[in-house]
């Protein structure tokens, strides 16, 4: 089994890419691949007109990446209250084509940090609404960890025993989703 | 019991939906009008008094493709792990041309009784050597009930879809030979 992060992070010290770390390792730890998607950056702005064919070459390796994973954990940052750009973008490119897309059906598990006290957690509710309208099979799991800079450690691990069992149990739900599902080609 | 009172109300011997000439359907309120779809795919058995049919989820038909991708997906039917819904009738009475049919809906895992009120129209030749008979069903479920919990609020904070969903059934059914 093979589980693909994505953190909404693009910030080279972010929070979330390291809360994203932090999991993989639950993850590697429970006998699953883990492998964190590091191409967000070079993701254009969604245009129709180039969604052709493969598309743009990083929308065509975004799309590999995920129909290659047989689940995705989101970690997500909040930008006003919302879902940032660069990460809402590169989920409407994997949502198209709606009939095919690599996102379809897939299991996918959503957390998220802030130096706010709330941990992105308006950001993590709305990505949630988007993957489930792309036709994902979104996990019922909520981790929020606010005030990041205090409560993750230098490796991304929560401080707070209870979000610590939480970030375990989120990727426990997640595996769990896959129990009995086909494995990713 | 319940296959006794099927024979009573419905027509011996074993019979067959004839899809091309039948409709599965449902109707539910969005916003402010009644949206309606069908499925394109199903079968509709009546066979020594006992009634049963079934419809692919994934053959859901809308007017709009990406609408059906969504209505496959895992927010409402999750045609992926649930492909099928199906109804088994367990009880069917008869007044006049008038049906009701109690039995067992199923959809998206969950299995829930509804009573079915619909109306026949008797075996009659068709055109073709055959013969055929007619079932116009309805009900009314809850779809949330099933795990279709999907909804999205109006301006005023009403939900835009209804939870109470009308299953609209148009038969035909051909005698087996």
């Amino acid at each position: 089994m093979r589980v693909l992060g994505i953190s909404g992070s693009l910030r080279r010290d972010s929070h979330n890419s390291a809360l994203l770390r932090a999991a993989g390792e639950l993850i590697e730890e429970q006998g699953a691949e883990f492998e964190v998607y590091d191409g967000l950056k070079a993701i254009p702005p969604y245009d129709e007109d180039d969604d052709v064919g493969e598309g743009p070459a990083a929308v065509a390796g975004l799309r590999r990446a995920i129909a290659g994973a047989d689940a995705v954990l989101f970690a997500t940052p909040e930008y006003n209250a919302s879902i940032p750009g660069v990460l809402k973008n590169a989920v409407d490119w994997a949502s198209r084509p709606v009939g095919d897309s690599p996102l379809r059906n897939k299991p996918v598990a959503v957390i998220g940090a802030s130096i706010g006290m709330f941990g992105a957690v308006w950001a993590q509710a709305e990505l949630r609404k988007v993957l489930a309208t792309a036709g994902a099979r979104v996990a019922d799991v909520e981790l929020a960890v606010g005030h990041a800079h205090e409560h993750l450690d230098g490796d991304g691990h929560p401080s707070d025993p209870t979000q610590r069992e939480a970030l375990r149990d989120a990727v426990g739900v997640l595996l769990g989703e896959l129990e009995g599902a086909p494995v990713a080609a | 019991m319940s296959s006794q009172t099927a024979q009573q109300a419905l027509p011996t011997g074993s019979w067959r939906g004839d899809s091309v000439h039948s409709t599965v359907g449902f109707a539910v309120v969005y916003m402010a009008g009644t949206f309606q779809g069908t499925f394109s795919a199903f079968d509709a058995r009546l066979s020594d008094g006992v009634l049963r049919g079934t419809a692919e989820v994934a053959s859901v038909q809308v007017k709009d493709p990406n609408l059906e991708a969504h209505l496959q997906g895992p927010e409402f039917f999750d045609a992926e792990r649930f492909p099928q819904l199906s109804f088994d009738a367990k009880e069917v009475s008869r007044s006049g041309d008038d049906l009701t049919l109690v039995g067992d809906l199923t959809l998206k895992g969950h299995t829930e009784e509804v009573e079915i009120k619909g109306h026949i129209n008797d075996p009659a030749p068709d055109p073709y050597g055959g013969e055929r008979f007619g079932l116009q069903l309805e009900t009314t479920v809850d779809r949330t009930n099933f795990g279709l919990n999907w909804n999205n609020p109006l301006p005023s904070g009403d939900p835009a879809l209804s939870n109470d969903v009308t299953l609209i059934v148009d038969l035909q059914l051909a005698r087996e030979s």
